[in-house]
């Protein structure tokens, strides 16, 4: 249908990818003009003369989507190179492909038929002609056979070499390398352990505590802590089970436990003719089940000295494997700064933003220009730390207990450098609109700061986390936000465990302290004055009458009861509208319990998504306006989503007989909408969903109807089949009732 | 003077009566937080009611020293100063209504002839001046004790109902029992409201649906607020309590005009008429057979995302509800793809067929969103009369002469595209979006029957696409005017109602039509 209808109006479409842009700042409710998309490149310091470096490549093809496939693109624009974009049927009218000179359709938009679909790949890269590719990070970008592919179809790999990528992306192959190269490496064993008494014999040489895992997992995955002879036989079993099951390779890795460890990793960079540089450290160590969540550059744990020997290190292990390209070199740091290596990234990471933020170097760009054969320009000497950049990766999933969520950004609006300092950047795929789909990362941003101190970050990472507006799916903005304010992310004294630390049973929003709470209520207070004056600002016709003084007049003070979700006693707040201030605006004197009377023009557009005010005390606080209640308004403060509770006084005076009612239950069934054939169903007995989860499909008119779960929970019946014919309303799917679960476990009690 | 001081402290003590209705013990049952079985109670007083509804101080009320005159079964002795019901009017955001309150604290709310009568007053005088009735219904039905008179009661105030249908907006909120021939008022009016929980509204109750078909049944699974917003249609929406139904009823009546003499209203907005929104260039998925959510659609389009939507759980496959654009409200009617395919069948057409009535009724623009496949197939449809249902929405929509505005977003197949306000209806303005496909059937049926016989059918249908499945054979014919950027779609709908502000059009002169009922 497509095909036809661009045959049918030429040109359309592409004026109206172009124009996207412009249209988007010119967004009503934007606020603040939203920063040209070129960000990340205009933050780095690289000369913008190319002419001196000579040329690279003339088009690039980026194996890769969503935010690193924009921000690969954005560096080879800058460098005069041609792009192309690959995609998915799901992703056709995705950014990077908007973006990108050229896209090519490669398969469906599971990634095993698309993004990981090597065949198709080499196909699209052989039609467009690129003569180099990027990776990205995930993806194919570790995939020591796509790279023999390319090597073989005469494409430039931008990234290391086959070998080198093989001999790292092993991980008993990599420590026996790295204990070569004379780097730090855990103490322990790496192989085939032949059984229980060998595992045990091991376990009491290295020293409790003591870590098992499958050699071929990554991360954390399959790991197991023994602290005592019984652990390690418990932990054995289970590991060598899972290591079969899952990678279906026996090896089993057992070191050194590491208790308190910090994630830090050294960025380094090669080219072709033997040099190497390492870059300041980034520290990693706020990571939820593994994955990290935020991260900082430099480290507040290390200092000169370490740096420059985790560097060394680093640079040796490059050198051993003839490596070239980017690289990562990772390390655990116990409290005493003793490093052990613990793996090496053969790619462009995802948080390399904070580097490129201190160094001002564009790491793709190097990347680029060393797949050229390019020499590296900049020497060791030269590499110097600029400030402090923090990175926090905005997820769409629910910050208690990390579901991903997926729907359509209905609001999109990412914060901008307001300094003018370049302070901000958001690397972003998206724009509003987009889909958050099942099939692809959750990731909606990686939000970084910068700062020339490490409080300015954070001070400025606070601001850009309270001015950035998702709407359509669930985010950890929440979590994010009170991680950075969180006193013991301040004084830089956390470890991986931070977050398990902190927030034992799930993190469950902010709790609003006397301060922050009074300066909420006012504002909303302000915004349901604001409210009202609009609601009798009518125009012509006979409304206007009765503006005046034979019906009353248009309210000018209010007498409010606000009350905020989780706070049990409803706040009095008094507002007076004074009149027209200096500027021309209504200006209004808010009266809220806890904080002195002040003034203020409510300057922002009614329903803006962002609301601003500055208090007497000097305190700058945006609350973010998200949906009207029946009775008041759902904000975001703080990172938190807030029902608040609007009442008049009679309201408020009458509101203590209504009646209470439980919780609207969700449904725990799912019924089918129509009569009609059931085309797939997606879930199983005993699988657990996220809300919004696709369960069925349903097709009638020639349509096919996705189910949606109306709420998370675990499935309890499937009742139909592919292939069934269902009646309309006819139960498919039902939920387990949690609710009598939960009784149920209490009578045993 | 002695005698005028004791007329004047006798006025204030039957005021006083007055404003305690059924007395402080009744009030104080009202309002009791307690559930028993399926009904909850935690009522407020029709005077409450009243004080929460209206701006502050703004109500001036009639009769309110009426009583009854009934002399039988004892009621000589049995009066309550205002019979049972609160009259009078009062401002919504500075506009003048008119209401009654039904007090169910006196007599349980039952209705007597003089209780109608007050009702028929404000009626009268709303007629008079052009100013929307409001009703809070909270009455145990009919006042028995009264016999034949209560009856006539009833019927005056339907008589005025149906006197007053299109000439002042007629609203109905049921906060408590409403039974009976009392049903029939709020059937006649233009939209039903209802409480959840703490309302029902049936023409027999449970015990005498026992009696006659030996059926169990609870007044909440009779006639509560699911039954009638979700199964019967009946009610237009319900709210969760008292004060929330009644700040929800403020912000509805701004919708509106006052009377049918008056244009829709308009108020000031923040919203720039011609902001743009580039993400509706992408919100129509390229898959023709995925859906997508037209509320979406809708909350982009319109001032401030602001919609309210009018029988949000009945049919849902049709959208309808007000929303303001450009300060000005607008009637929105809708196919939704989300929902069996945005298909017409009996139940949305019956439900949009009366909301464009109201709307063209009362001077509110019609905006009509369309993504349809058709109308239902089946026996189910058929036999009960989709014919004639769907007839409803066509004859309400061609005989609308209100400013009517249409955008085909994607689908609009077969005759549910001519009576999804088509040009050929007298729509105003109908444009198309580039994914637009008007056609008489999808290309894979229309192959089907077209070449029969022919062995290739998919270079047939690929055929049928490129012909069918795109706006330009419509817009070379003029049926849609214009085929427009998405993202500029609301500017575009700004701009026509402005022009078309002005419009006159008149339908042949008649006694009234006759839609196929």
């Amino acid at each position: 249908m497509s095909l036809s209808l661009a045959a049918a109006i030429p040109r359309s479409t592409g004026r109206w990818v172009c124009s996207l842009t412009a249209t988007r700042q010119r967004l009503f409710h934007s606020g603040i003009p939203r920063a040209a998309s070129a960000a990340p490149s205009q933050q780095l310091q690289a000369s913008n003369d190319y002419s001196q470096y000579g040329k690279t490549f003339d088009k690039i093809l980026i194996a890769n989507r969503g935010e690193i496939a924009c921000r690969v693109i954005r560096t080879a624009k800058k460098m005069g190179i041609k792009t192309v974009a690959i995609h998915s049927d799901a992703d056709v009218n995705s950014l990077h492909v908007q973006l990108a000179d050229e896209a090519v359709n490669v398969g469906p938009a599971p990634t095993s038929q698309s993004y990981l679909n090597i065949p198709n790949i080499i196909k699209a890269i052989k039609d467009t002609g690129a003569q180099a590719v990027h990776p990205g990070y995930g993806f194919l970008s570790e995939n020591a056979a796509f790279v023999k592919a390319l090597d073989e179809a005469g494409v430039t790999f931008i990234g290391p070499s086959q070998e080198a990528m093989a001999a790292m992306g092993d991980k008993i192959q990599s420590k026996i390398i790295a204990k070569e190269s004379k780097v730090n490496i855990i103490p322990g064993f790496n192989g085939v352990v032949r059984d229980v008494d060998h595992a045990l014999e091991i376990s009491r040489e290295i020293g409790y505590p003591v870590m098992l895992k499958a050699s071929a997992g990554g991360g954390g995955k399959g790991m197991r802590i023994a602290w005592n002879d019984d652990e390690v036989r418990d932990g054995y079993k289970i590991a060598k089970t899972e290591s079969l099951a899952s990678f279906g390779d026996d090896r089993l890795l057992i070191e050194k436990f590491i208790d308190n460890p910090r994630h830090i990793e050294i960025q380094i960079i090669s080219d072709k003719h033997g040099n190497t540089l390492y870059l300041p450290e980034r520290e990693c160590s706020i990571q939820r089940r593994n994955q990290k969540v935020i991260e900082e550059a430099p480290s507040t744990h290390i200092d000169e000295k370490t740096r420059k020997a985790m560097g060394e290190q680093a640079v040796m292990l490059a050198k051993h494997v003839k490596y070239s390209s980017a690289g990562t070199v990772e390390f655990l740091v116990d409290s005493a700064r003793n490093f052990y290596f613990l793996e090496m990234n053969t790619r462009l990471q995802v948080e390399h933003p904070i580097t490129e933020y201190i160094t001002g170097m564009d790491l793709v760009e190097q990347m680029i220009r060393v797949a050229a054969n390019q020499k590296l320009i900049a020497k060791q000497e030269d590499i110097k730390i600029n400030g402090w950049a923090i990175e926090s990766r905005v997820y769409a999933e629910d910050p208690e207990k990390y579901l991903p969520s997926i729907g359509r950004l209905s609001k999109y609006i990412e914060p901008t450098s307001t300094k003018g300092q370049n302070e901000v950047r958001c690397d972003s795929g998206i724009v509003e609109g987009s889909e958050i789909s099942i099939y692809y990362d959750p990731m909606i941003c990686k939000l970084c700061t910068h700062g020339a101190t490490r409080e300015e970050a954070i001070e400025n990472m606070k601001r850009a986390l309270d001015s950035y507006v998702i709407k359509g799916v669930t985010h950890n903005i929440p979590l994010l936000r009170e991680v950075v304010s969180h006193d013991r992310f301040a004084s830089g004294k956390y470890s991986t465990k931070f977050l398990a630390e902190e927030y034992p049973t799930g993190f469950k929003g902010h709790v609003p302290n006397p301060t922050s709470l009074a300066q909420l209520v006012s504002l909303a207070g302000l915004m349901h004055a604001k409210r009202e004056l609009r609601n009798w600002a009518w125009g012509h016709g006979r409304e206007a009458l009765l503006k005046g003084d034979l019906q009353g007049i248009a309210p000018h003070s209010w007498e409010l009861f606000i009350g905020v979700q989780g706070v049990d006693e409803k706040m009095p707040v008094k507002i007076e509208k004074l009149g027209k201030g200096a500027n021309g605006e209504d200006e209004f004197e808010i009266h809220t319990p806890g904080m002195a009377p002040f003034k203020t023009s409510a300057r922002w557009p009614l329903e803006s998504p962002l609301i601003t005010n500055k208090f007497d005390n000097g305190e700058e606080v945006t609350v973010q306006y998200l949906d009207a209640l029946p009775l008041g308004f759902r904000v975001q403060h703080l990172g938190t989503k807030f029902d608040i509770t609007i009442n008049t006084p009679a309201q408020h005076a009458l509101s203590k007989y209504m009646p209470i009612k439980e919780k609207a239950s969700t449904t725990n069934m799912i019924l089918s909408p129509m009569p009609g054939s059931v085309v797939s169903v997606d879930v199983k007995v005993g699988d657990v969903v996220a809300e919004g989860t696709a369960v069925a499909t349903i097709e009638a008119m020639k349509m096919a109807n996705v189910l949606r779960s109306v709420r998370a929970g675990k499935v309890k019946s499937v009742l139909v089949k592919p292939g069934d014919s269902v009646a309309g309303e006819e139960l498919l799917i039902e939920f387990e009732d949690e609710s009598k679960e939960a009784g149920k476990t209490e009578e045993k009690k | 003077m002695l005698i005028l001081q004791d007329v004047v402290a006798k006025i204030d003590a039957k005021r006083q009566e007055s404003l305690l209705g059924g007395g402080l013990k009744r009030i104080e049952t009202q309002h009791k937080k307690a559930r028993f079985f399926f009904f909850f109670f935690g009522k407020l007083t029709a005077r409450e009611r009243i004080e929460l509804l209206l701006d502050a101080g703004s109500f001036r009320e009639y009769d309110a020293f009426v009583e009854h005159n009934c002399v039988d079964f004892g009621m000589e002795k049995q009066k309550i100063t205002g019979d049972g019901v609160v009259t009078g009017h009062g401002t919504i955001n500075g506009r003048r209504v008119f209401l009654f309150s039904q007090d169910f604290t006196a007599f349980g709310g039952s209705l007597s002839n003089t209780h109608a009568q007050k009702i028929v007053k404000v009626m009268d005088k709303a007629l008079l001046v052009g100013a929307p009735v409001i009703g809070l219904n909270d009455s145990g039905g009919a006042r028995i004790q009264e016999g034949v008179e209560s009856l006539a009661g009833y019927a005056d105030i339907f008589l005025k109902n149906v006197t007053s249908s299109g000439v002042v907006p007629q609203i109905s909120l049921i906060m408590g029992p409403c039974a009976g021939g009392a049903v029939y008022s709020p059937a006649l009016t233009d939209f039903t409201f209802m409480v959840r929980d703490t309302s029902y509204l049936f023409v027999t109750g449970p015990d005498v649906v026992k009696t006659v078909t030996k059926e169990e049944v609870t007044q909440e699974e009779l006639g509560g607020a699911k039954a009638h917003t979700v199964k019967s249609g009946v009610a237009h929406a319900a709210f969760e309590n008292d004060i929330e139904a009644l700040q929800r009823l403020r912000d509805f009546v701004d919708f509106l005009p006052l009377s049918n003499r008056e244009p829709a209203p308009v108020r000031y907005t923040d919203d720039p008429s011609d902001r743009e929104d580039a993400s509706l260039n992408h919100i129509v998925p390229v898959d023709s057979t995925k859906a997508y959510d037209i509320k979406d659609v809708i909350t982009r389009l319109v001032d401030d995302s602001h919609f309210f939507e009018i029988m949000p759980d009945y049919a849902k496959n049709i959208v309808i509800g007000f929303a303001r654009m450009g300060g000005r409200t607008v009637s929105i009617i809708a196919n939704q793809p989300l929902v069996s395919s945005g298909v017409l069948d009996i139940n949305s057409s019956v439900k949009a067929a009366r909301f464009v009535r109201f709307a063209d009724a009362f001077n509110i623009p019609i905006l009509t969103l369309v993504d349809v496949p058709g109308f239902l197939p089946g026996t189910a449809q058929e036999h009960n009369g989709i014919i004639r249902h769907g007839a409803k929405l066509l004859y309400a929509y061609a005989e609308a002469t209100v400013p009517k505005v249409t955008v085909i977003t994607r689908k609009a197949y077969g005759g549910a595209y001519d009576v999804m306000s088509s040009k050929h209806l007298r729509g105003d303005l109908n444009y198309a979006w580039p994914t637009a496909e008007i056609a008489v059937m999808g290309a894979k049926g229309a192959v089907e029957i077209i070449f029969r016989s022919s062995a290739d059918r998919a270079s047939a249908e690929k055929d049928y696409i490129s012909k069918f499945a795109n706006p330009l054979p419509a817009a070379q014919r003029g049926y849609v005017d214009d085929v427009i950027e998405p993202s500029t779609t609301r500017r575009r709908i700004i701009e026509d109602l402005e022009m078309l502000r002005d419009k006159k059009l008149e339908n042949p002169k008649r006694k009234h039509g006759n839609i196929p009922l």
